[in-house]
């Protein structure tokens, strides 16, 4: 546990003084949104309905820039080998980056949300419902991510490979997330919200069990 | 599988620094036909030596005669494919984790963080190493020891290479270890980085730390080790008392 607790500590540092970069993910989000908007045109009904599930596809792609960023700095001088020598824990390493990804995402999916309210003229429902959602929503996506952030960041054409085996995977954290979300800002006639939810938690508890215990593995070779 | 290719002169045989006392004690690293590849090309051939605890040794051979890669295997960065090799006692491959809390690699890669300053790196590592080693005290001190003192709220991307070198011998300082792997260490360095090296060195041999240390500059290994081994196509060319090494000896043609 104090593994895991240094090396969060190590990356909240790498990711405050490299913030600029959450400032260029974050203006990719919220593009993405607008351009989501124009494609759909000046229908209210048509943008409300659809806000969720565009939400989250920006925050999804927004994720992979954010996740492909956050292995640059441990390979630019071998600096994540440098703490495995020493040894540190492969599992505390995993654990304190994704975490520290979560919290990005998280706090990335928390600033896109008023874009979207405006954009798409949705009902932002819940806030704390909302952001409940938005937390589980990107853990299912920070947990795997960085696995595969990892897997990729030393392979030519990271930038196209990262999504191509992250997308598959996290369809089912995808799609439990924007049916939630679209629960929460729409209301929730049919009682669904809780099975959505659970079944978010579910893929998130999997993943993170899953990806802690391959980290290893991805740093030996 | 690869040829053997071991070439030892008869002047390394008589000069053969192991003693029957060293022979018996652990040693501080034990190599037996370690064996390397990278895809179909062997980095390492049949690599066997031995240096006693608290030897001083240093490892010459043209570029890509397999220094870089011995190192790495040691520091357990790399799996041998082939053969053996004991770090205090420790194999590499089956007591993984424990080789690496005695021993300390300088690589060619500085194992830092660009966008954080000297003392913050330092502090990173110490946090990892447990709570015994992050005293700010003893991190400034190491700084001071190799020159970055007054630099260490710089961030790293503003050092020169010499000054990046700097940092990774402090981090080899700060892990006090009982076997340091040292991959080119005058590498970058100016004049008073090469002395700062030589104190390092001396500091170690105090210490009782066994030593291999790759480098070109063999009149600075001689001054300074025990023992050289030279390394030519991946295998072990000339192993002997460093002070009959030859300038030129693995080096040349």
């Amino acid at each position: 546990m104090s593994q895991v607790l240094v090396a969060l500590r190590k990356d909240a540092l790498l990711q405050w003084r490299t913030r600029g970069r959450f400032v260029a993910v974050f203006v990719f989000g919220a593009t993405a949104l607008l351009l989501f908007s124009f494609a759909i045109g000046p229908n209210a009904g048509a943008l409300r309905q659809h806000a969720a599930g565009f939400l989250w596809l920006a925050l999804l792609l927004a994720s992979t820039l954010a996740l492909g960023d956050s292995f640059y700095g441990e390979m630019e001088h071998r600096a994540l080998e440098g703490l495995s020598l020493l040894p540190a824990s492969p599992v505390g390493l995993y654990y304190g980056k994704a975490l520290a990804n979560w919290a990005q995402l998280a706090l990335l999916g928390i600033t896109l949300v008023p874009f979207m309210v405006v954009l798409y003229d949705a009902p932002p429902g819940r806030g704390l419902a909302l952001a409940g959602l938005i937390l589980l929503g990107t853990a299912g996506l920070s947990a795997p991510g960085t696995l595969y952030a990892a897997m990729t960041v030393q392979v030519r054409g990271n930038q196209t490979l990262l999504p191509l085996l992250l997308f598959p995977l996290v369809v089912p954290v995808l799609l439990a997330a924007v049916n939630a979300t679209a629960l929460v800002m729409t209301g929730d006639p049919m009682a669904q919200l809780r099975s959505w939810t659970l079944l978010l938690l579910c893929f998130d508890l999997i993943y993170a069990s899953l990806c802690g215990l391959l980290f290893g593995r991805v740093l030996e070779s | 599988m690869p040829g053997h290719c071991k070439l030892f002169s008869p002047m390394a045989t008589a000069a053969a620094p192991l003693t029957d006392a060293s022979a018996v004690s652990v040693a501080g690293l034990e190599v037996q036909e370690v064996s390397k590849r990278y895809g179909a090309r062997w980095a390492l051939v049949r690599v066997s030596f031995r240096l006693a605890a608290g030897e001083i040794a240093m490892l010459a051979g043209r570029n890509g005669s397999g220094k870089s890669t011995l190192l790495r295997v040691l520091a357990t960065a790399l799996r041998p494919d082939l053969g053996t090799a004991r770090v205090a006692g420790l194999d590499v491959v089956a007591d993984r984790d424990l080789v690496r809390r005695r021993v300390a690699l300088l690589d060619h890669r500085s194992h830092v963080y660009d966008v954080l300053s000297a003392l913050e790196n330092l502090e990173v590592m110490a946090r990892f190493l447990g709570d015994a080693a992050l005293d700010r005290g003893r991190l400034m001190a190491v700084l001071e020891q190799v020159g970055l003192a007054d630099r260490a709220g710089d961030p790293v991307a503003a050092f020169s290479a010499g000054m990046r070198k700097r940092l990774a011998l402090a981090r080899v300082l700060l892990k006090t270890p009982g076997v340091a792997l040292l991959d080119e260490p005058y590498g970058e360095l100016d004049p008073p980085g090469f002395r700062l090296v030589d104190d390092v060195l001396d500091g170690l041999r105090r210490r009782g730390a066994t030593v291999l240390m790759a480098t070109h500059l063999v009149e600075r290994g001689r001054e300074h080790c025990d023992r050289a081994l030279v390394l030519a196509g991946g295998g072990m060319q000339w192993d002997g008392a460093a002070r009959h090494l030859a300038t030129d000896a693995g080096l040349a043609g």
